[in-house]
C-alpha cells in the first residue's frame, strides 16, 4: 500500500513538471484536453483584459490573473454574478461557469477596461 | 538606421507643446507637491521644489496659502518607486523648507495603495511632521477597495457629508471636497452622482458670486483621456453650479502630472503624485506606473516651477523652465 503511495505521488510530481512549461504555451498543446485551462486563462495587462471577450463551454473555470503593475478587480456589469477581491500583481481569480450566457464584467477600479465570458451549453461545441 | 533610445518619442502630434524632453521635465515633480497661493481671487501654483518660485508666490499676510499633494499610493513597491514613504518624506521635508507656513494641506487622495489600515496608518504618521497643522482629504479608487469605502469614511469621513464630500471656508474663499471614485458604471470614468450633484447645487446657492470656490477631487473633473479613464462622467454638470463665480479652481490627482487649463472662469490644475510617475496620455500602452532609473526618479526632485496660467484656452500643460 505505501509503495503504491509513494508512486501516485512520483507520477504526480512527474505530470505536475510535465505540465508546467505548457501553461503559456497553450498552442503547443493542440488539440489536448488539458489545454482548455489555459485557454481559459484572462490576462489582466496593460489595463486590458485579454482576451476582452473569451468562449467557453459550460462547467469551465475561468481564471484571471493580474500581471500590471497595479491592482485590479472584476464585478460582473449588470447583476452580482462576478465580484473578485482586489487582485494586486501576479494575483489570481478564478470562476466556474456552469449556465450558458454571456456575462459582461468590467474593472472595478478603472471602469474603462471591460470584458465578456461567453459561455456555450457544452452541446455547442465545435 | 540606428535609434537612440531617448529618441522614443519623436513627433508631437498633439501640438500641445509637450516633447520628450518637455515631459521630462513634468515628471521631475515626482515626490513633491505644489503650493497653492490665493492673491486677489486668484489661485498661483508652485513647485516645492524651486526656492525662487516659492519666493515670489509668498502669501502676504491675509492671504491664504496651502499645499496639495496626492496619490501617495501608500503600499506600493513596484520598480516605478520602491520606496513610496521615503519620497512622501522628502515632500514634507519640501513643505517645512518652504518659507511661509501652509495654512493646511490638501491630499486629493489615492493615499493607499490597497486601502490596508497600515497604509493609511503610515501616511498619517508621515503628514503629521509636516508643519501644516491640518489634512484635508478626498478619497481616491485606491482607497475605498472592497469595502466601498467605508473604511475611507471612519478615517476620514468626520464632519463631511454620509457619502464623504464636504465644504468648508477659510479666509473668504470657499472650499468643496468631492468623491468622485465610488459607483462606477462598466465602461465609464469617474462619477459624482446624483445625490451629490444636488448637494453641490445647494451648497453654493447661498453663496456671493465674487466668493472664490475651490473644488478639491481625486479623478479631474475635466476630459484629459477618457481611453485611460482620465475624466468625470457628470463633472459637467457639477461645473455649471458653478459658472457664474467669478473665480473657480479645480484641483485634482489621479493623473501622476501637471496638467492645466483654463476655461472662462474656471482653472483645472492637476498635481503630480509623490509616488510614482505615471505617462503622458497617449504615449504608452497603458496609464500604469512608468518606470523612469531609481537616481532619476530622485534627482529629478527639485528641478521644476510652475505658474498658474491664466488666460489660455488651450490645454495648457506647463512645459517647466528648469533652474
Amino acid at each position: 500500500m505505501k509503495r503504491i503511495l509513494v508512486s501516485v505521488a512520483a507520477i504526480t510530481a512527474m505530470v505536475l513538471s510535465l505540465s508546467l512549461p505548457t501553461v503559456n504555451h497553450a498552442r503547443a498543446v493542440a488539440d489536448g484536453q488539458k489545454a482548455s485551462d489555459d485557454k481559459s486563462q484572462v490576462k489582466i495587462d496593460n489595463f486590458s483584459f485579454v482576451p476582452a471577450t473569451l468562449t467557453v463551454t459550460a462547467g469551465s473555470t475561468v481564471t484571471w490573473v493580474n500581471q500590471d503593475d497595479v491592482p485590479h478587480n472584476i464585478v460582473s456589469s449588470e447583476g452580482k454574478t462576478l465580484k473578485s477581491p482586489v487582485l494586486d500583481t501576479d494575483q489570481k481569480f478564478s470562476y466556474t461557469f456552469d449556465r450558458p450566457g454571456t456575462y459582461e464584467y468590467f474593472c472595478g477600479i478603472h471602469p474603462r477596461m471591460i470584458g465578456k465570458i461567453i459561455v456555450q451549453a457544452s452541446g455547442d461545441r465545435n | 538606421m540606428r535609434r537612440k533610445k531617448e529618441d522614443l518619442i519623436l513627433h508631437n502630434h498633439n501640438h500641445d507643446g509637450v516633447d520628450r524632453r518637455g515631459f521630462l521635465k513634468c515628471m521631475a515633480w515626482a515626490g513633491t507637491g505644489a503650493l497653492c497661493v490665493v492673491k486677489g481671487g486668484i489661485l498661483r501654483s508652485y513647485s516645492l521644489s524651486d526656492p525662487a518660485g516659492l519666493a515670489a508666490g509668498a502669501a502676504n499676510p491675509g492671504e491664504l496659502s496651502f499645499i496639495q499633494i496626492s496619490d501617495s499610493h501608500m503600499g506600493f513597491d513596484k520598480a516605478a518607486n520602491p520606496d513610496v514613504v521615503a519620497t512622501l518624506r522628502v515632500a514634507v521635508e519640501k513643505i517645512n523648507a518652504a518659507p511661509m507656513r501652509p495654512e493646511f494641506l490638501l491630499h486629493t487622495g489615492d493615499i493607499s495603495h490597497l486601502s490596508k489600515p497600515e497604509e493609511f496608518d503610515t501616511v498619517d504618521q508621515v503628514l503629521k511632521e509636516a508643519k501644516a497643522s491640518h489634512v484635508f482629504y478626498v478619497p481616491g479608487e485606491h482607497d475605498v477597495l472592497g469595502d466601498d469605502g467605508k473604511q475611507y469614511l471612519d478615517r476620514y469621513g468626520k464632519g463631511a457629508t454620509s457619502g464623504g464630500w464636504y465644504s468648508f471656508d477659510h479666509k473668504g474663499v470657499h472650499f468643496i471636497g468631492l468623491v468622485n471614485v465610488l459607483n462606477l458604471k462598466a465602461g465609464g470614468l469617474g462619477s459624482l452622482g446624483q445625490e451629490q450633484l444636488e448637494w453641490l447645487e445647494d451648497n453654493v446657492k447661498g453663496l456671493s458670486a465674487s466668493t472664490p470656490i475651490v473644488v478639491f477631487a481625486h479623478i479631474p473633473l475635466w476630459s484629459i483621456y477618457p481611453d485611460w479613464g482620465w475624466g468625470t462622467d457628470d463633472s459637467a454638470q457639477a461645473l455649471a453650479y458653478l459658472k457664474r463665480f467669478g473665480s473657480v479652481t479645480v484641483l485634482n490627482g489621479h493623473i501622476h502630472q501637471i496638467m492645466q487649463k483654463v476655461e472662462g472662469n474656471i482653472a483645472f490644475h492637476t498635481a503630480t503624485s509623490t509616488a510614482f510617475p505615471q505617462p503622458h496620455p497617449g504615449s504608452a500602452p497603458s496609464p500604469g506606473p512608468m518606470k523612469v532609473p531609481a537616481d532619476q526618479l530622485r534627482s529629478l526632485l527639485g528641478l521644476t516651477s510652475v505658474e498658474y496660467v491664466e488666460g489660455k484656452h488651450s490645454l495648457a500643460i506647463v512645459d517647466s523652465s528648469l533652474a
